[in-house]
């Protein structure tokens, strides 16, 4: 199963990469790939969950992160409040 | 020395470390767990669904056996003691506000802070004589590992996805496959998730019986499309076409629309007002959907929100404002 292409806000600056590995170990959607330093494969598969991102220890990566729950979205949408999800 | 004053039911006796008490649990669910856990996948006090924070003992652990993390949801527990039957380890117990690890980890609940403060609290360097920690990968949203190294002197070591993996994973000397590592979302997982959306779909339900009563002829279609939209669509996901949930749940709506029109709509007009009324009823509940999925990304919702919001709801409008024409019609 996959979602819509191209909206994932997921960015690597690979001069911060070391190859530590520890994005391809945290990532539930197999998006990295690391040989000598880690590599961006299946960009599409990203959820945006921020695991990699947190556990980078270079700040090599970043995405926005947020609450994937479109419940919430509208309802902060409409209420203007911050997003919370139901879950 | 540390003792709950309060034995939990789920406490089946203490086992010794040191000076410190430390509560042993039963890894056999009883049938007042799983009565409440049913009771609670149906919405019943969800969110008041806890277990208490702290270390636990399950078998015989002694100072060299694994830690693992998880959360104080008493689903998630249950899970984790069912799946560690007959290992020795210790289990640190978060507190997340009884919310899962997944959705704790990206509230930050499960997180680097929560994890140092229950590590200290919990004495687990006295315990323990080793400096690992095996978190359930779906926890990595929340923590860092290298931060918790520098606050605590534990290692991190994210542990497979699935705790029904963990003791392959530790035979394996901790060390996760691609399949251990990988979220899948299978039928069986899409339909455990789906009675939520009845929970949380109730207020369209309610509407949907409303708008039945003033015209018994629109009973079944609606109250089929509430039905299409829970159940037949996290069924049916992976065989709908197109990528946006929205555009999916259009598409299952419009199959049931052109199933009523053919039997049940008496007329045009009938046949209008299906076709304007259920595709976009089917359609809010499917996007609800991106919620519970396990692929979906905030900004591709994001994407969702911004592309269908003004379409779906002049559809909709056009649906309600069709069902009055019939509604008074029927009076004349």
């Amino acid at each position: 199963m996959k979602y819509i292409d191209n909206v994932v806000s997921l960015c690597f600056d690979e001069s911060k990469c070391t190859g530590c590995g520890m994005c391809a170990e945290v990532c539930p959607h197999n998006v990295f790939k690391v040989d000598r330093i880690a590599e961006i494969i299946n960009k599409n598969n990203c959820i945006e969950c921020g695991a990699c991102a947190k556990n980078c220890p270079f700040q090599a990566i970043k995405v926005c992160s947020g609450v994937g729950c479109g419940y919430a979205m509208i309802k902060s949408k409409i209420t203007g409040k911050e997003e919370s999800c139901c879950c | 020395m540390q003792i709950n004053t309060i034995r939990q039911p789920y406490v089946s006796g203490f086992v010794n470390s040191g000076n410190i008490l430390i509560p042993k649990i039963f890894t056999t669910l009883s049938l007042k767990d799983r009565f409440s856990g049913f009771m609670v996948r149906l919405g019943y006090r969800r969110m008041h669904y806890t277990v208490r924070q702290g270390l636990y003992a399950v078998g015989n652990p002694d100072s060299n056996s694994p830690v693992i993390v998880t959360a104080n949801y008493k689903l998630t527990f249950d899970v984790v003691r069912k799946a560690v039957s007959g290992m020795n380890l210790w289990i640190l117990v978060l507190n997340t506000h009884g919310v899962n690890v997944w959705c704790a980890a990206g509230k930050g609940t499960f997180g680097t802070g929560e994890i140092a403060r229950m590590v200290k609290m919990t004495k687990l360097s006295t315990v323990v004589s080793h400096r690992n920690l095996i978190l359930p990968q779906l926890g990595a949203p929340g923590v860092s590992a290298h931060r918790v190294k520098k606050l605590t002197d534990f290692s991190v070591i994210y542990g497979p996805v699935k705790i029904s993996d963990l003791k392959k994973f530790i035979d394996n000397g901790n060390v996760a496959d691609r399949s251990m590592r990988t979220v899948e979302f299978p039928l069986i997982e899409r339909m455990k998730v789906a009675p939520l959306e009845l929970v949380l779909g109730w207020k369209i339900l309610i509407g949907v019986l409303i708008l039945s009563l003033l015209n018994i002829s629109s009973f079944i279609p609606l109250i089929g499309s509430v039905i299409a939209g829970i159940f037949l669509f996290p069924a049916l996901l992976p065989y709908l076409p197109f990528r946006s949930f929205t555009l999916k749940g259009a598409i299952l709506g419009l199959v049931w629309a052109c199933f009523c029109s053919l039997f049940i709509a008496t007329d045009i007009f009938t046949v209008l007002e299906f076709l304007l009324i259920i595709p976009p009823v089917v359609a809010y509940m499917a996007f609800n959907f991106t919620g519970s999925t396990t692929f979906t990304s905030p900004s591709g919702v994001r994407y969702e929100i911004k592309k269908y919001t003004w379409p779906f709801a002049l559809w909709m409008s056009a649906g309600i404002i069709m069902y009055f024409v019939n509604v008074f019609r029927g009076l004349l």
